[in-house]
């Protein structure tokens, strides 16, 4: 694992998301009304719906297909639904968003 | 300390259900506002009082009907003083004072001192052996009587006096009722019902001497038996007189408050002392007292608003219903069935399967139910009762039913299904596949007790929603005596108590004009809400507040943030607008080069005479926008809780039956709306003659051409419910075709719940109030017109030329970063 620069935190709007696109499919990268970055697989453990385009509140997601509500941090699904998506390590430093990606991939 | 704020003193009085109620949900509201002192007689915490007959009757256990453990007081800092009664309060020196003498004083005083079993003043009713059903020490002598006692006498036929006598015979007692009145529950039934009830208590064994008056208690020092006026005499080990309840006023009479029969509160729940409020059985409001648990419930909520400082919850009283908590009778009561002048009844009776429902109506509206036999519709009458619902157009159905009056939310998609007559096999939620069975199961074993948790673990109903009431029908019947019914006013979703009406009425009143602000106001729960509440709020932001709210796109689902479909791939549909349905080979042209473009693989016409390119990719979004703006296309808003699209014929231009140009009628309406939010979708239609080739009889609004003018319809629905719209007016030019349909959307624009179609709105306020105010009143038509038109000057703005052509909001369409394998 290794830090991977992704981008500034203000890119993305208070209670959005932004997508950062991956070989092996999109990383959805949050931003709570409390300013904490969250990034997860853009994929809902439902039936792969798009979590970036999501309703985010407090530290939740609503996946836009289902309503399945998702958890920012690490990627469970509100109970009693089940299932998890995959979650990212994140760091920002002075406002510069990280994420904790594998050896094998790179910023283009 | 010097920066430490000293808290006011709030002394409750009263450690029941409705005080302690208060004090939990003024702790939501306000944690520090107060150091709260309660007061209670009994020497236990707070326990359910409704719940006494099942601890009675051994299927409940103390424990499970304890509400407030000792540890939650002192988790909450309460100081709790049990068993210390108060003897008096001092309003001069603010202070109240215990037996013992000790002074304890207040800024904010709560009574909630409940209700006293009557006594009836007879002759040995201080031997031992005789008691009230009150209270957990009651309910203890009971069960010791009952295990060497034989026989028992119940004075009192009402719900209480037979919840008792069940529970003593279910302890092994033989058990005589004996009731002043001819009629067993006669304040929640009518003879014919109370005597079906009789009848199915005798073959349980249950004995009755009615109508009966006591005259004496015989016995030494333990009771031994009871006397009637009539002579007869009757053994008894054990006495329970169970014959009513009186609000305990003493305290507050004493101190100089104002009492009728209760105490005498406004409907902020504040006593004639401004300092002092009341709640729960020892008040009186307008000029009813309660006795049953949902009222207290909403007391509660008003006076822990007002407690809180945040003064703006009214209480406008209770509508009750009851439920007998005998196992195995189905008795369902609500409202006011006493009949009488200006009434309506309407009578079901089927003595051989023990089935008898009798309805009564006044102004077109339900005012009381009494079900026996049979209570699956009993939620549903009781609904339409406290919603004071306009039931005269399903009221030759009524009686049936919720499932055949084919009722928004009841019977389902089926539209014929009761739940009692499913098997376990049948499909319940279509759109989640969920049978009956798996639903029962989910409830017994995961002890659900609310359709939102059955939604939550079942899936069921949390699709459409068109099967919630017969979900609602499978938690009743499976729960029996234990399900309690909806809430009065549903809250708006789990972040907040109020509903959608008190939301929308509050926002106007104390003009809060962003989300944040009404959350704040309004005691959110989350701070920044869910994905239910933030478009609702944002919603009714948009509708208060035109040309100065400012539209939150992080609060709207990504359809409407997005101006396209979101498909199940995580591509989108777009929808260009054609004007009436009509187009032009250049707009064809246009959309054709289009899909080839960029390669979108499927193009499609719409229901609403629209074409749809399906398929496309997000990034694209802004590039398709530019090119059909560039030929003159803009948004069709096939997305929008808004104006959708606008159906026509040909009319006049060229059918040969055309009567008007619908046509020139439809394009004139659609120029006139586009860009309006509304609660739910809006479909309007134009047909140019009564053979009504756009199916406007189906629509939210329909207009029908007639050779002499135009015939406005409105509340149709062609998707979950098929309904037929309503006949609103005839009017005999466009121009007044077109103030009509447009007031008839700002009343619903204005009025409409989020996400609640326009059948079900004028379900809700009733056909005739909605003709009153944009048909019969003029004056209020053109002020509607006028403030759709208003508000229209802020919302016809092309969304995708702003963000097409001027870049708009950029990054919902770029990724923020790529990565690559290395």
């Amino acid at each position: 694992m290794r830090w991977i620069d992704i981008g500034p935190a203000s890119d993305i709007p208070k209670l959005g998301a932004r997508i950062v696109r991956g070989p092996k499919g999109d990383i959805a990268v949050f931003r709570t009304a409390d300013d904490e970055i969250f990034a997860l697989d853009d994929r809902c453990p439902h039936k792969g719906g798009p979590l970036s385009q999501g309703i985010v509140h407090d530290h939740h997601v609503t996946c836009p297909l289902h309503n399945f509500v998702i958890s920012l941090s690490d990627g469970e699904a509100r109970a009693p639904d089940k299932g998890c998506t995959r979650a990212y390590q994140v760091r920002v430093v002075n406002g510069l968003i990280s994420l904790a990606l594998p050896e094998t991939v790179a910023a283009k | 300390m010097l920066d430490k704020v000293k808290k006011q003193k709030l002394v409750v009085i009263g450690n029941g259900m409705a005080g302690m109620r208060t004090i939990e949900l003024l702790l939501e509201r306000a944690p520090d506002l107060y150091d709260i002192t309660v007061f209670g007689a009994e020497p236990h915490g707070n326990y359910n009082r409704i719940l006494l007959s099942p601890v009675l009757a051994g299927e409940k256990t103390v424990d499970q009907i304890m509400l407030n453990t000792l540890d939650w007081y002192e988790a909450n800092n309460i100081t709790l003083r049990k068993g210390e009664k108060v003897t008096m309060i001092d309003r001069r020196s603010l202070e109240v004072v215990t037996g013992a003498g000790d002074r304890v004083p207040y800024d904010k005083l709560l009574i909630a001192t409940g209700s006293d079993p009557i006594v009836l003043p007879l002759p040995g009713k201080d031997l031992t052996g005789v008691v009230g059903f009150r209270d957990i020490y009651d309910v203890d002598r009971m069960i010791e009587a009952a295990k060497s006692g034989k026989h028992a006498i119940v004075i009192g036929g009402g719900l209480l006096g037979l919840e008792a006598a069940n529970g003593l015979m279910k302890r092994g007692m033989s058990v005589t009722v004996v009731h002043l009145m001819e009629t067993l529950m006669e304040r929640q039934l009518d003879a014919i019902a109370g005597g079906l009830l009789k009848a199915s208590l005798i073959e349980r064994g249950m004995q009755f001497k009615m109508p009966a008056q006591t005259q004496a208690i015989l016995g030494e020092t333990h009771v031994t038996g009871v006397r009637f006026a009539d002579g007869e005499e009757i053994s008894a080990d054990l006495v329970v007189m169970a014959v009513g309840i009186r609000p305990n006023i003493e305290l507050a009479k004493k101190a100089g408050i104002y009492c009728e029969r209760g105490i005498v509160v406004s409907d902020a729940m504040q006593t004639y002392d401004g300092r002092i409020y009341a709640v729960g059985e020892c008040v009186q409001h307008r000029r009813q007292t309660y006795g049953l648990v949902a009222p207290l419930w909403d007391q509660a909520k008003v006076c822990a608003n007002h407690l809180a400082l945040k003064a703006f919850a009214t209480y406008k009283g209770s509508s009750v219903s009851t439920k007998l908590k005998v196992t195995g009778i189905d008795l369902f009561s609500a409202g006011d069935f006493s009949g009488g002048k200006d009434t309506e009844e309407i009578v079901l009776q089927d003595a051989a399967r023990g089935i008898y429902k009798r309805l009564i109506l006044k102004d077109k509206k339900l005012i009381g139910a009494v079900l026996y036999g049979d209570t699956a519709d009993g939620a549903w009458y009781f609904q339409h009762l406290r919603d004071g619902t306009d039931v005269s157009q399903m009221r030759e159905r009524l009686m049936f039913g919720a499932a055949h009056v084919g009722d928004g939310g009841k019977g389902g998609h089926s539209g014929q299904n009761a739940a009692a007559a499913m098997s376990d096999e049948a499909e319940v939620c279509g759109c989640n596949g969920v049978c009956k069975g798996t639903i029962i199961k989910a409830i017994t074993e995961k002890k659900l007790f609310t359709i939102d948790d059955v939604r939550a673990h079942t899936k069921a109903s949390s699709s459409c929603g068109s099967c919630s009431g017969l979900v609602e029908q499978i938690l009743a019947s499976t729960l029996g005596g234990n399900y309690s019914e909806a809430p009065k006013s549903k809250p708006m979703c789990a972040c907040t108590d109020y509903s959608h009406d008190d939301v929308k009425r509050i926002i106007l009143e104390q003009k809060l004009k962003t989300i944040p602000e009404a959350m704040d106001f309004l005691e959110w729960k989350k701070p920044d809400g869910c994905h239910s509440c933030r478009p609702a709020l944002n919603y009714y932001m948009l509708a208060s507040w035109p040309g100065e709210y400012k539209d939150d796109m992080q609060s709207r689902f990504i359809n409407e943030r997005v101006h396209a479909n979101i498909q199940k791939d995580g591509t989108y549909s777009v929808v260009p607008r054609m004007w009436g349905g009509v187009t032009t080979p250049d707009e064809l042209r246009a959309i054709a080069d289009v899909a080839d473009k960029f390669k979108i693989p499927t193009v499609k016409v719409t229901g609403g005479q629209r074409i749809d390119l399906l398929g496309v990719k997000k990034d694209d979004l802004p590039a398709v926008w530019a090119d059909l703006n560039d030929a003159g296309m803009v948004s069709g808003h096939a997305y929008a809780k808004g104006l959708r699209t606008v159906k026509t014929c040909v009319g006049t231009d060229w059918c040969r039956f055309g009567t008007q140009d619908s046509t020139g009628l439809g394009i004139r309406l659609e120029k006139f709306m586009w860009g309006s939010w509304t609660p739910a979708k809006v479909k309007l239609a134009v047909s140019g003659c009564p053979r009504n080739c756009a199916e406007a009889t189906c629509k939210d609004v329909g207009v029908i051409c007639v050779d002499s003018g135009y015939e406005i319809q409105f509340a149709g629905a062609a998707g979950l419910h098929i309904k037929g719209t309503e006949f609103l007016v005839k009017v005999a030019g466009e121009d007044e075709a077109l103030e009509v349909i447009v007031a008839l959307t700002q009343l619903y624009r204005e009025q409409g719940r989020y996400l609640e179609r326009m059948y079900k709105w004028c379900d809700r306020v009733g056909l005739d109030n909605i003709k009153k105010a944009v048909v019969e009143d003029i004056a209020q038509r053109k002020a509607l017109f006028a403030r759709f038109a208003y508000s229209q000057q802020f919302a016809q703005i092309d969304p995708w030329k702003e963000r097409a052509a001027k870049g708009q909001e950029r990054h919902e369409f770029t990724p923020l970063a790529e990565l690559e394998l290395v």
